[in-house]
């Protein structure tokens, strides 16, 4: 084949090239613009000066954050809250899914599965208010217990215990939602290594953890490294909507911090830095743990 | 298998699964009963998750404020808009990205992937609306999120699956590769693409934190941000002479449903879409 110069591939292929113009033309308004903003992180930004021409502050910025208390508290509340997530959250859906795939009655199944799937779409605005009238002093819960003669419990009032209320909420709504790639895999499985281990004499037990288990392992693997990589990464949604005054201790995160600081009191380069920094970190351990995983002999999530 | 003889394990799988469900309903039942519930009631804190004193109060405050609804309208021409847009930008960097042959494509695949992995933050994000001059436009809640890297890649996935015979007949009678995409890769993809609009349409209905940044206007309220103003500062009824009298927690629980009542009745569809869509993401991919 002889080989032919670039311009012939953009002639032969312009009509293709043109379709990529929208999608790379937003990446580059909406995506590459806002990093080349995270330069105001590095200087006392100043509306007025606009972004280029505010002066550096050679690492003011970065000094004070790490001075603060408050900084080291929402990473660690970050981290905390995501790691729950990941010891109590990530194991659910398995769980939850393992039992769903056992059941025999298949219209019974599927009518479990449209319930258990509908907390994944409704919004944190929403769930928030329901986790509000359900967990208050006055609600169902604290109702329920005070009939059977118990004392209020502060379910959103006490820090520890709106930890407990923050992961369980998170179980409630994902759990259902997260059984599906798990179902996937399991329908993947070949049912003549079912019917041979059943030849073998292997009860409901085995048959799980021998078959069903590991025929899923590529995909739980696939799902805790993504989950890992994302331990310092928090969506705003979540515990802004469910948080509230009295646990901010324990219940303010990265990203709700970051839009107190930064949109509310306007702080944008101290906003900057501490985003900057959760990316930062965010990168190195998604890469890692992808790279750890392609040791393992998984795939990698590339 | 249905021949077979149900053991004891089964019933107390099947139980499990019951808890599960009723769980995961229980909440519902309760906002519900509540939003129809009287004042006494709930104060007295004797409503579960069956109405007590039947009533539909609530929901006339709801229904009198025209503000809500116009949130509500407001947010489903938003949400069609943004699908449409959406869907476009999508598909127009998922089928180019298909052809192996393209020059470039790892450099356009890795500038996609990249924005994946790393972002400016959220400040950066805010600062660039505002400079655009987006604050307070619709356009803030449309274009920032107009491409999703991920379902992208899902999409991509999906136009690698269909026969590459088809694509080659068309290419020898003379189709262009905007003619092959437009007459027989998208009208192969119509089960993909119903789910990819599922999946934007259900972002955008339920993403709140970019209306609270950018939108300050409550002209352009979508629902979600509506709502949390109306469930956080029950004040923001219009008739304040009514709110007197009720409880704020009957009118929090009406707001609520009203909120909850628009997913509910697409829901049947959205969920055949959703998983159906999921599965072959997840399986050929």
């Amino acid at each position: 084949m002889v080989k032919k110069g670039v311009f012939y591939y953009i002639k032969h292929d312009f009509r293709l090239y043109l379709m990529l113009v929208i999608p790379v033309a937003y990446l580059l308004v909406f995506k590459y613009a806002p990093m080349y903003g995270i330069q105001i992180a590095f200087k006392d930004y100043n509306i007025f000066q606009g972004m280029n021409s505010s002066p550096w502050n050679h690492f003011e910025t970065f000094k004070q954050i790490f001075s603060s208390k408050q900084f080291f508290q929402v990473v660690r509340n970050t981290l905390v809250l995501n790691g729950l997530d990941l010891i109590v959250g990530f194991p659910a859906p398995i769980i939850l899914a393992i039992l769903i795939n056992e059941l025999v009655w298949t219209k019974f199944k599927k009518a479990s599965q449209t319930i258990l799937y509908l907390p994944h779409f409704l919004s944190w605005v929403i769930i928030g208010g329901i986790v509000a009238q359900l967990f208050s002093p006055t609600g169902m819960l604290n109702s329920l217990i005070a009939d059977m003669g118990g004392h209020t419990f502060p379910f959103l009032t006490d820090k520890y215990a709106w930890v407990g209320t923050y992961i369980f909420v998170g179980i409630w709504q994902n759990a259902g939602w997260g059984t599906i790639l798990y179902l996937a895999a399991m329908t993947g499985i070949d049912n003549q290594l079912y019917e041979a281990a059943e030849a073998d004499g292997a009860g409901r037990f085995k048959k799980i953890w021998h078959i069903t288990l590991p025929g899923i392992r590529p995909t739980i693997v696939i799902l805790l490294i993504l989950q890992i990589g994302n331990i310092m990464a928090i969506n705003f949604d979540r515990p802004f909507n469910i948080q509230n005054n009295l646990v901010m201790d324990f219940g303010d995160v990265i990203s709700t911090y970051v839009y107190r600081v930064g949109i509310q009191t306007a702080d944008f380069s101290l906003g900057t830095a501490v985003g900057l920094f959760q990316s930062v970190i965010c990168l190195i351990f998604l890469l890692s743990s992808n790279y750890i995983s392609r040791k393992l002999g998984e795939n990698g999530i590339w | 298998m249905l021949l077979k003889k149900k053991r004891m394990s089964d019933y107390i799988i099947a139980f499990v699964i019951l808890i599960s469900v009723f769980l995961c309903l229980v909440p519902f039942l309760y906002i519900l009963s509540q939003s129809f519930s009287s004042n006494r009631a709930i104060v007295s804190q004797s409503v579960t998750i069956y109405p007590i004193d039947f009533n539909i109060e609530a929901y006339k405050v709801v229904f009198a404020d025209t503000s809500m609804l116009y949130s509500l309208f407001y947010s489903v021409i938003l949400t069609v808009g943004f699908v449409l847009l959406a869907l476009i930008t999508t598909i127009l960097a998922a089928y180019p990205l298909t052809k192996k042959r393209l020059r470039g494509r790892e450099f356009f695949l890795l500038m996609m992937l990249f924005t994946m992995y790393f972002s400016g933050g959220l400040i950066p994000d805010y600062l660039n609306i505002k400079n655009l001059e987006l604050l307070n436009t619709p356009w803030a809640l449309v274009l920032p999120g107009l491409m999703s890297v991920y379902y992208m890649i899902i999409m991509k996935t999906f136009f690698q699956s269909l026969p590459d015979s088809l694509e080659e007949a068309a290419h020898l009678d003379g189709c262009n590769d905007l003619q092959i995409l437009l007459k027989i890769v998208l009208p192969l993809s119509k089960p993909a693409l119903a789910t990819m609009s599922l999946l934007y349409a259900v972002f955008r209905w339920n993403y709140f934190q970019d209306a609270l940044f950018y939108i300050s206007d409550e002209k352009y309220y979508p629902i979600q941000l509506k709502l949390y103003n109306v469930i956080n500062i029950s004040q923001s009824f219009a008739g304040e002479n009514v709110v007197v009298n009720l409880p704020s927690e009957a009118l929090k629980a009406a707001a609520i449903m009203f909120g909850t009542i628009p997913i509910l009745l697409v829901y049947p569809w959205l969920q055949k879409y959703f998983v159906s869509g999921i599965m072959i993401g997840a399986v050929k991919g």
